[in-house]
């Protein structure tokens, strides 16, 4: 019995430390200005590829102590970040679909909108290149998703309505071509994870330049068959959420960091943002 | 096969250096699935033992849905339980949604029917004597329900057990209720697949092997010093 208590009281003892853990987030090293959450939080929706790439990790930590408000992010595909905005489970958005957020602008969801900052993207092949794409099309993704769809080789395509889906999209439409068939496969799922399949299939893909670079090392099979075409540039936009939608959603946070991210000393941080010594990110907030 | 071997000597680095993110993740999971299994034991274990031992009309119809629940889609919990927490949804106001308490609340909706379906089970096949035993003694209403519980303990401790691995486990309700929020709602599956869609498989491999870590310890603990020698086979 004594036995029992003893080894019980230590069960009970690692829950309440994991309990009083639980609340402690990773201490930034840092001296702090504001401590986030001081003045709130926002729910920042934004997408996978711009998570993994690692640039908000590299500048929230910023805004959080500028503006004492905690920045949550919840990175989904650029479709249910836009859905999210839409039903106002989040504050802010920060995407990069153009075409979605006009509509959404259109639809009376968001009150503002800025652009921000644009990366590119790439067409990524494996290194035979079957479709011949490094010869022929090396700047142009028309003629290079055309090179691919003769062969045909095997495509990947993320097909999840992501930023990076619908340019995929749009770049098929350019070529006037319905991608179907057993050389298109579709995942449905994040870059990373499209990036391993196209990997291991070793097909051809579109991808932002910021997954591709911080994934290189593991994609031994895939190099860049295609890019510089002005059609390939990836601009992101901030949009802050309509609070008329619903009574929870943060108007004057998200407004904060709408304002944070386009202005100059940010903009700057975004272009000093590097992977394996590349900038990824070029600023391209207009001022106001 | 290099980021397989690879994956060991990162959990082994992981777990030298201490790094206060991964620490922090380790203990949200433990705080999420040991919270949410004792909210579905306090809610589990009574009902389960008022079912097992009442015999009503449709009891073998609730007993199969209760066996249906015990493997129910997790993610499909997480699904329903994101509808209801939501700004938008009915329950709203409470701003309960990417928080740590949401994927309590996912979690207990997940592990209460397993709870309740191995305890049904058992007080259904031997609740009958220990009611009967109960009776001799005098035992009124309330006190034949502590001798079930005290009879019982073993089968309890199973359910337990089982409740709490498949917590810790799961990654569908918590990634959709929680949001995998760094610092907030990241917890180690979601962590794991996570770092798998980035391509890290080291990271994550190394998590899996902390989380298998933790789940065998945790296991072992509960088993050996409360549950005791009923595992004991005897001759």
């Amino acid at each position: 019995m004594k036995k029992r208590l003893t080894l019980l009281s230590i069960v009970v003892f690692v829950c309440a430390l994991a309990l009083s853990f639980a609340g402690c987030t990773p201490a930034a090293p840092e001296k702090k200005a504001l401590e986030p959450g001081s003045n709130g939080t926002i729910i920042l929706a934004t997408t996978t590829s711009t998570q993994d790439s690692g640039l908000l990790d590299y500048i929230l930590p910023a805004f959080e102590s500028e503006t004492g408000i905690k920045a949550n992010v919840v990175a989904v595909g650029t479709g249910q970040a836009i859905a999210m905005g839409t039903t106002g489970d989040a504050d802010v958005l920060l995407v990069h679909a153009r075409a979605q957020e006009d509509a959404f602008m259109a639809a009376g969801s968001g009150t503002e909108r800025f652009d921000v900052m644009y990366n590119d993207f790439v067409v990524l092949g494996p290194v035979a290149d079957p479709a011949q794409v490094k010869v022929n099309a090396p700047k142009d993704a028309t003629a290079a998703f055309t090179a691919i769809a003769a062969v045909p080789s095997t495509f990947v395509s993320r097909d999840d309505k992501s930023g990076t889906n619908t340019k995929e999209l749009d770049i098929w439409k350019a070529a006037n071509i319905t991608p179907a068939g057993d050389w298109y496969i579709k995942t449905g799922s994040g870059m990373g994870a499209t990036l391993t399949v196209t990997n291991e299939k070793l097909g051809y893909t579109l991808a932002d330049r910021a997954t591709y670079a911080n994934m290189k090392a593991t994609m031994s099979n895939l190099e860049i068959v295609c890019e510089g075409d002005p059609m390939l540039l990836n601009p992101y936009g901030v949009i802050t959420v309509n609070p008329a939608i619903n009574a929870k959603i943060n108007a004057s946070g998200a407004k904060a960091f709408a304002d944070w991210i386009v202005s100059p000393a940010t903009q700057e941080l975004i272009a000093s943002y590097k992977i394996n010594g590349d900038q990824v990110f070029t600023p391209s907030a207009t001022q106001k | 096969m290099d980021y397989i071997l690879n994956g060991f000597a990162e959990a082994f680095r992981l777990l030298i250096s201490f790094d206060p993110e991964i620490i922090q993740i380790v203990l949200l999971s433990l705080y999420v699935s040991f919270s949410s299994t004792i909210y579905a034991t306090i809610i589990g274990v009574p009902f389960g033992i008022l079912l097992g031992i009442t015999n009503f009309r449709g009891k073998p119809i609730v007993s199969r849905f209760l066996y249906t629940f015990m493997s129910f889609p997790p993610v499909v919990i997480g699904l329903f339980t994101a509808l209801f927490l939501a700004r938008s949804g009915p329950f709203g106001q409470l701003g309960l949604m990417y928080t740590p308490s949401a994927m309590i609340i996912a979690q207990t909706i997940l592990v209460t029917p397993v709870i309740m379906g191995i305890i049904f089970n058992q007080s259904t096949t031997r609740g009958y004597e220990i009611v009967l035993t109960g009776k001799t003694l005098g035992a009124g209403k309330l006190n034949t329900l502590f001798l079930l519980i005290f009879e019982l303990k073993g089968s309890i401790m199973i359910a337990l057990v089982t409740g709490f691995g498949r917590a810790i486990s799961e990654v569908g309700a918590v990634m959709i209720v929680g949001g995998n929020i760094r610092g907030v709602t990241r917890v180690m599956t979601t962590f794991i697949a996570m770092n798998n869609n980035m391509g890290q498989y080291s990271t994550a491999i190394a998590m899996g092997i902390i989380l298998m870590t933790i789940s065998f310890i945790t296991n072992s603990i509960l088993y050996k010093y409360i549950i005791g020698d009923i595992n004991e086979y005897r001759n």
